[in-house]
Parts: C-alpha cells; sequence; structure tokens
C-alpha cells in the first residue's frame, strides 16, 4: 500500500495545483474569485481521491507516478478550456468523469494481461473496425477529417480506441511471431528481411490503418500508428533494420502523399514559411507563435493573455495557449509532464517479465510520448502541423477517455509484474508441482 | 528487448528536448521579432479586449468611457457621450487609426498598466475591481458650452485656464468633430469616417486651440511689453513715444500706421489701451532691440510648444533672424509679418501676467483615480517660463487693465471685478477684407486674477472698423470670462487649500456614482444633490456673481474642488488639501 500513499500524496498536491490554477485563471478574466470553486473543490478532490481507492482495490502495487500526472494534466487543461469556453469546460469536466469511471473500469474488467492476450485477434479486428467505421453511415465529416461517427446520440472518434486496440494486437502478434522476424532470411549485408509471409498480418494492418488514415486525411493518426508499428517491430526483434526499412517506406509514402493529396502539399507549405500568406493559410500557426512569443520565459499569466486568437486553440493548439500564459516555464512542465509518464510506462516495460507484458507497455508508453510529441512538434513549428489531440489536456471525450483506459492498462501490467507478486508466484510454481 | 527499450526511452527524451529547444527559440530568442511582426496585433487586441477607465471633467460628466458590447470583434468599444463639445480633449481610441488626445497621453493610465497601478492591483488582488484609471479634467462641461455656444458656427477657438495652476477650465475649438465615428468597432464605417473628416473644411480633426498657431495681432504687443519691462528698458513711466498717426521704421519707405489712421503716443499705460501701432514698433525696433526681442518672446513661450498633457501641441512663432531687417522686427513687434501663436499660448501669455509673471505648465487632467476613487496620481502645478519679475509683471497688469477701462476692451469690464484684457485684429487681406480677432484677458476679485483666457475668431469678413477683436471677440470672451469667473469663485483660492484642510467639515461621504467611498483625499461635501445633474450655465446676461470686493484677500472657506464626482450642484464644500499651488495670488499688495 506503500505505493498507493504516495499516489494520494501527489494526488492531493494536483489537486491543489489545478485548485490554484483555477483560481487564477477566474482572477485573471473577471477580477473574481470563482463562485464555483467549493463545488469544483469538491468534484476534483472526489474525482482523484476515486481513482486512488480503485487503484487500491484493484492494483495495489501499480506505479504511484502514472495516474498524478495524468491527472496533472487533466487539471491543467482543464483550467485552460475553461479560460477559453466555459460551456466546453462543463462538457470536459463530463468527459473527465466518464473517463476516470473507464480508468476504474478497465482496472475492473482486465484483472490479467494474459486476457487481452488470449483475446488478440478479436482485439485485432475490432481495432480495424473501428478504424474503419467513419466510412460506414455513421460516419461524419468535421473540419475536414472523416474521423468521427455518430451512433444515437453518442459522437466519438474511434480512432481514439483504435490505437489501444492495435496496440494489443500488435504485443499478442509479435511476441507469437517475434523469434521468427528476428531471424531474417534474406537481405543484403548486415541489414537482415524476414520472410514476407511471418510479415504478412503486421504489413496488411499497417496498410489498411495507413490507407484508411490518408483517406480520412487524419494525418496526425496515421503517423502515429505508423510509428507505433515501426518501434514495437524494433523492441520484439531488436532488429535496427526494421527502422531503416520503416523510415524509408515512411520517405517513399510521404513523397507520394506529396504528390497525390493536395492538402499536405499545403501543410508542408505552411510549415516552411507560414508567413507567405499569415492571414489565411499561415493563420493559425503564425497566431500560434505570436501567442507563444508573447508568453515569453514566465508568461502572461493565467487568464491575462486576451481573448484567444487561435482557431481550436481548445483541441489541437491548447499547448500555444499554455505556452503563452505560463511561459517557457509552464511549457517546460508540461513537457517534463510527458516525459515523466514515458518514463514511467517505459519503466513498467523494462520490469515487466512477461514479454507480451513489455511489449504492451512499450507500445502504450510510445503512443503518449509520440502523440504529445507530434502535436506539440506541429504548433511549435518543429514539425508539420498533424491534427491530433493533446493527451489529457485538449478539450475531446474520445481523446481523454482512450488515454485514461491506457493508464488503466499501464497500472494492471505494472501491477501484474510488481516484486511481490513475482516472488509470489514464483513461490506458489515452486511449490506446486 | 531491455536495451531497445532504453533506446526507446533515450529517443523519446531527446525528442522531448528538441521541442524545449524549439520553445526557447520560439518562445526566447526569436519572440521579440515575432511580438514586432507586422501580423501581429495581439497587443492592440488586447488594449482592445479590456475597459479603459472613464475621462470625467470636473463637474461630474463622463466624457469617454468603455462600453461593454457583444457580438462584436472586441468585448469593449469607446463611447464618448459628448461627442464634439470634448473631442479634442478626449480625442479618440480607434482600431486602425491609433488614438489621438488624452487617450493617446494617458494610454498606460486609462488601462491601468502604469507601474503604480499594477502595485495597486496586487494589493487589491482579492479585490474586485479593475485597476484601470479613470481621468478626472479641470475642464468643466458647463463652461465648454458657454464657449461653445458664445463661438457658435464661426471657425475660431476658446482657452480659459486658472493663471495660478495653468489647468484648463474650458478648451473649445470650431469646428469640432464626433470621435465616436473613429472608434466605433465597425471598422469599415471608421475608415470612412476619417478620410472624410480629413478632408472637412476647418480641419476639425486638428484640434486648432492647441496644435495650429496664427497671427495673433495686437495681442502680441503684451508680449513686447513685457520683453521691454523684463529689460528694464520700458516701465510705466518711460519711455513716453512721441503722439503721431504713422512711423516709418528705418531701412524703408513703408510706414506703419495706425487703426483707422488714429494719432496716439505716450507711455505704456495708454498706448497699450488704444493698442498704438507705431509706439510699440518703436518700442520693438528702437526700446527693446532685436536680440532682446527674440530672447524676451521666447521667454514668453515663443519658438517652443507649451508642455501641455496632450499629444502634439503646436509651435508658437517669432522670428529669430531680422539680419539687419529693421522693418520686419517693427512688424513683428505688433504681432504682424512672422509671428504665430497657438490660442493656447496666447491664453498662457495673459494667464503669465495675471500670476506675477509665472507662466504655469497648462494641464488638463487633475488627477487619475483608480476605481475605488482614491487618488492614484495627481497633476502638482509647475511653471514653465517666468518671463517677468512681480514688480514688472503688475506694471503690465496695470496698462491691461486700461485696455478695459479706457481702451479697446472696455464691454469686459465689470463692476467689482478686475479686468485686464487685450484685443487684436490681424489683417489678412484686402480684397474682401479679413481678419482674426483676437481678445485675451484676465480676470478676477481685485489683485486676485482666478481666470485668463484667450478668445480667437478666424476669418472674420468685414472692414477694419467693424471686424475687431474687440467688437468679435470681445462678446465671445465675456460670456466665457463671466462664466468661469462664477466657478472659480466656488474653487478655493490655491494657499487656502491648507487652512481648509483644518477646517473642512467632516461630513460623512457622499455617494459617488461609482458608488465606492471617496477615500483619498477626504472628500467632504454639504449637498446630496444627485451626481447626475450637470451645474447650471451661467446665464452670461447675470451680473458676475463675485461680490465687490475691496480687500486682496479672498473669501478662503473650503469650498469647492473641481474633480470630485459629485461636484456637479452648485452649492459644494470640499476641501482638497494635498493640492499645492506655487502662485500666491493672495498676497499682492493692494491699492494697485
Amino acid at each position: 500500500m506503500r505505493r498507493r500513499n504516495t499516489e494520494l500524496g501527489l494526488l492531493v498536491l494536483v489537486v491543489c495545483i489545478t485548485a490554484g490554477a483555477y483560481v487564477l485563471a477566474t482572477l485573471g478574466l473577471d477580477s473574481e474569485i470563482p463562485v464555483d470553486i467549493g463545488p469544483f473543490l469538491l468534484v476534483v478532490c472526489g474525482l482523484l481521491l476515486f481513482a486512488n481507492l480503485i487503484t487500491r482495490r484493484t492494483a495495489p502495487q501499480g506505479d504511484p507516478i502514472l495516474l498524478p500526472v495524468a491527472g496533472l494534466l487533466n487539471g491543467i487543461g482543464y483550467v485552460m478550456i475553461a479560460r477559453i469556453d466555459q460551456d466546453l469546460a462543463a462538457l470536459q469536466a463530463v468527459w473527465s468523469l466518464i473517463g476516470l469511471a473507464a480508468f476504474a473500469a478497465t482496472l475492473a474488467v482486465v484483472r490479467h494481461t494474459r486476457d487481452l492476450a488470449a483475446y488478440r485477434w478479436t482485439i485485432g479486428l475490432v481495432g480495424l473496425a473501428l478504424i474503419a467505421l467513419p466510412f460506414t453511415p455513421f460516419g461524419q465529416e468535421i473540419n475536414g477529417a472523416r474521423i468521427w461517427v455518430q451512433i444515437g446520440p453518442v459522437n466519438f472518434q474511434p480512432g481514439e480506441f483504435a490505437k489501444l486496440a492495435l496496440a494489443c494486437f500488435f504485443a499478442a502478434y509479435l511476441v507469437e511471431k517475434r523469434e521468427l522476424l528476428a531471424l531474417g532470411s534474406w537481405g543484403i549485408g548486415r541489414l537482415r528481411i524476414p520472410d514476407p509471409k511471418h510479415l504478412g498480418p503486421v504489413l496488411v494492418a499497417w496498410g489498411v490503418s495507413l490507407a484508411v488514415m490518408a483517406y480520412q486525411t487524419d494525418l496526425g493518426s496515421a503517423l502515429l500508428f505508423f510509428t507505433l508499428f515501426l518501434v514495437m517491430l524494433w523492441v520484439a526483434t531488436q532488429r535496427a533494420s526494421y527502422l531503416v526499412v520503416g523510415f524509408t517506406l515512411f520517405a517513399l509514402g510521404s513523397y507520394a502523399a506529396w504528390t497525390q493529396f493536395g492538402h499536405i502539399r499545403q501543410r508542408l507549405r505552411i510549415w516552411l514559411d507560414p508567413w507567405a500568406d499569415v492571414q489565411d493559410e499561415g493563420f493559425q500557426i503564425a497566431q500560434a507563435a505570436f501567442a507563444m512569443a508573447d508568453g515569453g520565459l514566465t508568461g502572461t499569466g493565467l487568464g491575462l493573455s486576451g481573448r484567444v486568437a487561435i482557431p481550436f486553440a481548445e483541441t489541437d493548439f491548447i499547448f500555444a495557449v499554455i505556452a503563452q500564459e505560463l511561459g517557457l516555464a509552464g511549457a517546460a512542465v508540461v513537457l517534463m509532464s510527458y516525459v515523466l509518464l514515458v518514463g514511467s510506462g517505459l519503466r513498467v516495460a523494462i520490469r515487466a517479465a512477461d514479454p507480451f507484458d513489455k511489449l504492451l507497455a512499450t507500445g502504450l508508453s510510445t503512443l503518449l510520448g509520440v502523440q504529445a510529441f507530434v502535436i506539440i512538434a506541429g504548433v511549435t513549428r518543429l514539425l508539420p502541423l498533424t491534427g491530433i489531440t493533446l493527451p489529457f489536456v485538449s478539450y475531446g471525450g474520445s481523446s481523454l477517455i482512450s488515454n485514461y483506459i491506457l493508464i488503466a492498462l499501464l497500472l494492471r501490467i505494472s501491477d501484474e509484474n510488481a516484486p511481490e507478486r513475482l516472488a509470489a508466484k514464483t513461490t506458489a510454481r515452486e511449490v506446486a508441482p | 528487448m531491455n536495451r531497445s527499450i532504453r533506446r526507446l526511452g533515450l529517443v523519446i527524451v531527446v525528442c522531448y528536448l528538441a521541442l524545449f529547444a524549439q520553445l526557447n527559440w520560439v518562445q526566447i530568442y526569436n519572440a521579440d521579432e515575432l511580438n514586432a511582426h507586422p501580423a501581429n496585433n495581439r497587443q492592440i487586441q488586447r488594449e482592445f479586449n479590456r475597459p479603459r477607465g472613464a475621462i470625467v471633467t470636473a463637474d461630474a460628466q463622463v466624457i469617454a468611457e468603455s462600453v461593454p458590447v457583444e457580438g462584436a470583434a472586441f468585448d469593449w468599444e469607446r463611447r464618448y457621450p459628448h461627442p464634439e463639445l470634448f473631442a479634442h480633449t478626449t480625442g479618440w481610441f480607434a482600431f486602425n487609426l491609433g488614438s489621438f488626445g488624452l487617450e493617446r497621453t494617458y494610454s498606460a493610465e486609462l488601462a491601468g498598466d502604469t507601474f503604480d497601478q499594477q502595485i495597486r492591483n496586487l494589493r487589491d488582488i482579492l479585490v474586485a475591481g479593475d485597476n484601470v484609471g479613470d481621468l478626472h479634467l479641470s475642464l468643466r462641461m458647463d463652461l465648454q458650452e458657454v464657449a461653445r455656444d458664445a463661438l457658435g458656427d464661426r471657425e475660431g477657438s476658446v482657452v480659459a485656464l486658472d493663471p495660478r495652476t495653468g489647468e484648463l477650465l474650458a478648451f473649445w475649438s470650431y469646428p469640432s468633430y464626433d470621435p465616436n465615428l473613429l472608434s466605433t468597432l465597425d471598422l469599415a464605417a471608421a475608415d470612412a469616417a476619417w478620410v472624410d473628416l480629413n478632408s472637412a473644411p476647418g480641419n476639425p480633426l486638428r484640434a486648432n486651440q492647441y496644435r495650429e498657431n496664427y497671427f495673433p495681432g495686437s495681442t502680441f504687443k503684451v508680449v513686447t511689453a513685457g520683453a521691454g519691462l523684463a529689460a528694464g528698458t520700458v516701465t510705466v513711466e518711460e519711455p513716453a513715444y512721441p503722439v503721431e498717426r504713422s512711423w516709418t521704421p528705418p531701412m524703408t519707405t513703408f510706414p506703419i500706421s495706425n487703426f483707422g489712421g488714429s494719432q496716439c503716443g505716450g507711455t505704456l499705460v495708454p498706448i497699450m489701451a488704444v493698442s498704438c501701432n507705431t509706439a510699440f514698433a518703436r518700442m520693438g525696433v528702437e526700446t527693446v532691440g532685436p536680440e532682446l526681442m527674440i530672447s524676451g518672446s521666447e521667454a514668453w513661450g515663443f519658438n517652443d510648444a507649451p508642455p501641455i498633457d496632450l499629444p502634439e501641441p503646436g509651435r508658437s512663432e517669432f522670428p529669430t533672424e531680422f539680419e539687419q531687417d529693421l522693418p520686419r522686427l517693427a512688424q513683428a513687434s505688433i504681432g504682424q509679418n512672422d509671428v504665430r501663436a497657438t490660442p493656447l499660448q496666447m491664453a498662457l501669455v495673459a494667464g503669465a501676467v495675471a500670476n506675477d509673471g509665472r507662466m504655469m505648465v497648462p494641464t488638463v487632467v487633475s488627477e487619475i483615480r483608480d476605481r475605488r476613487a482614491s487618488v492614484v496620481q495627481r497633476t502638482e502645478p509647475q511653471v514653465w517660463h517666468r518671463p517677468l519679475a512681480p514688480d514688472a509683471a503688475a506694471q503690465l497688469r496695470a496698462s491691461m487693465v486700461a485696455v478695459v477701462e479706457s481702451g479697446t476692451a472696455t464691454s469686459l469690464a465689470t463692476p467689482g471685478v478686475e479686468v485686464g484684457a487685450k484685443t487684436g485684429t490681424a489683417q489678412l487681406g484686402t480684397d474682401p477684407p479679413r481678419s482674426h480677432t483676437w481678445m485675451i484677458a484676465f480676470a478676477g476679485p481685485p489683485g486676485d486674477p482666478q481666470v485668463a483666457l484667450a478668445v480667437v475668431v478666424l476669418n472674420q469678413p468685414g472692414d477694419v472698423a467693424g471686424a475687431t477683436g474687440g467688437a468679435v471677440a470681445g462678446p465671445v470672451a465675456r460670456q466665457v470670462m463671466d462664466a468661469a469667473l462664477a466657478v472659480q469663485a466656488d474653487r478655493p483660492p490655491p494657499t487656502g487649500a491648507d487652512e481648509a484642510e483644518d477646517t473642512a467639515p467632516q461630513d460623512p461621504p457622499t455617494t459617488a456614482p461609482t458608488d465606492v467611498p471617496t477615500t483619498d483625499p477626504p472628500v467632504t461635501t454639504v449637498t446630496t444633490s444627485p451626481p447626475t445633474t450637470p451645474a447650471p450655465a451661467p446665464d452670461p446676461t447675470d451680473p458676475p456673481p463675485t461680490e465687490p470686493s475691496p480687500t486682496t484677500d479672498p473669501p478662503t472657506p473650503p469650498t469647492d474642488a473641481p474633480p470630485p464626482p459629485e461636484a456637479a450642484a452648485p452649492a459644494r464644500s470640499v476641501a482638497e488639501p494635498r493640492r499645492r499651488h506655487l502662485a500666491l495670488p493672495g498676497h499682492r499688495a493692494s491699492g494697485r
């Protein structure tokens, strides 16, 4: 329970930071202490304490860092969204609630990671189905990307959940085949490529998802999936040749996309010179740059940056608003939070004894780290912009729920592979025969 | 697999370091360039999405305020409830057209951006309220209306000020304009209005009362006499100039003749009274000389612009090089040729004569207050120039009093009030005959001038006999002077402030429009009139309200101070203890 107590302490700190930031942002906006600070504190405290209770019951040996850092990012995101749009903030609060419910449900339902490995084909098919779902009549095109699905009153982005399913499927599949894949039957020099027939299912899943992404014009997700597969393949097989081949494929694919798709050429053009057309094409990137420059080292202060001029500030560009109001210092805190999350996730992977657990934890951590990197790099113009949410921070139900499930899975793996439990297992095995 | 996972971790850390480096570049190294980028209107956006303080007259009329608007490009719009009346003072605050007037000079204070205001805001962080600053002016709406009505639709300017402090009381110029047309959030309409106003006749945007200069005509003779008095070569006793109809300066054959071909001459007082051209031309050329005329006029603020708290004040000019061109000097000495003066400058000249030779820095803003009505910043009176010693100023005063008693400005004579004045008629041409007609004056209880003013009515048609300063500008000056004297009689004399501090009745503070207690200084009042009621403009035909008083010391009961929001009622009693005045008008020798 020591880990859970650590987690509780960190969660209390997160509540303090979030509540403090909320008060400051409201003061900055209206020069008033928020009237709903009481209920606000109650809800935030309640939610995070509830999450701590759940982990105490279902994953007592789980990593104590993951949940507090996720909560911190969620809190910062909520404050920023509340500062941009009060109505969206109310919805985001509901999404956070549902997200933590999903977190609890995941920990309650997935009692052992081997269950996930057992259902790998089902999970893989579900993942593909989720990706394809926007092309069914349920699909909806919003803001130029066909990534939304509406079933009854529920409106969601299936891609956010598909990434979890595909990570599970790939972990299970690669564990099974990794020796074959690592063998490498043909190749040039030190570059060894395995027999294509072993690689078939991977290539199919990868190709399908990329094709679908390209036609959904959801470049961010495509990049995310691509990187996920490459990294998992590399970690499973220990073969750098996959990386080389993968990036070559990526370069070819990018070139093909550049020649084929006008919107990709436009993205590159904006990336290279957003100032050429500041009022139209480059407006979003330019406004983000102005906002971040305005923030400087210490920021304008919460709620004090004036009206937010960046389009989609509450989703894709929320990092620019954070960098403006909290400055380089605050933005660095957000960056470090992701590094901490990814680091904790990879530590879970390293400590895991079971190869499936190892690979799954690696994949999940990669998802988080790469997703945050891709969107922040896009916003700061380190890379071309690819629209994607900033995990836990951006407004959006699908993203928040799927990332809480992701954290729950990491906690499950971490709990399963805690030294105490491993020792117990070994003892049991020794006694059994 | 662990080795790959560690390497993966390393790669991700490197990626995030790259992000951090990129952030440093955007937020620190390249920030200045981004902040200065032409497409970056974040700063001005911010200014338009927050309120600014109000601008309030001394009689508690709001003349500029920020109004929240819904559904527009910005959250606040700047509105001017009395647009034309105070346009030249408030200026405008517009998105594409910049700002002018007080909106420009006090932009930081209005927005609450000064260091003092920021510190206050820190202190007030747990108290509701913005840290915007409200500007409280010395200008009064009632006087401004009198000036506007008196001038009517003739092009010209009226400037009235308190000679003891430099505080402006009325500041009008016709034509004026509606600053709401420029500050509207309908930016296309603002641009169109800008084009219209820039081509409008009379240049209404220019604020001619302090930014345009004109031939001052004979009003400049006050400065000529002042230069002579300062040099010591002119006194009320000597020299006595010959009585003549015309005088031909050296080096020319063109004579300078007197008004209407009349004959005049003598010492300072009689030549000032009748505005004797030949005598003042001789004074400039023969008595003072070119060097002292140049340095003397500069001591009266010429070849400079007054340091008023409004943007881009106009210069008044006196030639700096005569190169032995004595005919030119002769003309300059009577305010012709290349002499030019702003209406504000001539009001300052009258004020300096009234104020024992001290020309005060003209000011519009008396105080800046925060939203809790406590004073953030107070304007202290300052001397701009000291062209004359007090005894010389007294002699010049006497000559200007003679203008009213027996000269060209007898229409200003008022029982019980000491009025000194000088008329001016600057001829612009003879076909058809047109003139700028001037009147500058000071007035107050004997020995205590409380008002100085300048009136110019431009481009008056008519022959030399009809369109004189006395005939055209005189009635305007009369109305404004009477109204200003009535107002000034209710204000505490500057030197009486310290006594008033001790004797002011400590009534409970009345409710200000902002619904917050006035804390600093303790503003008290004996009236309960609704704050929104403007003081009735004094009827210009009424007898002046000041009682004839043989004593030189004015009564010093606690009377009225200009800016408190509730100061609109006619009978008030407000102490203003912190005010310090450099001028000591109550201590002049009597019997002058």
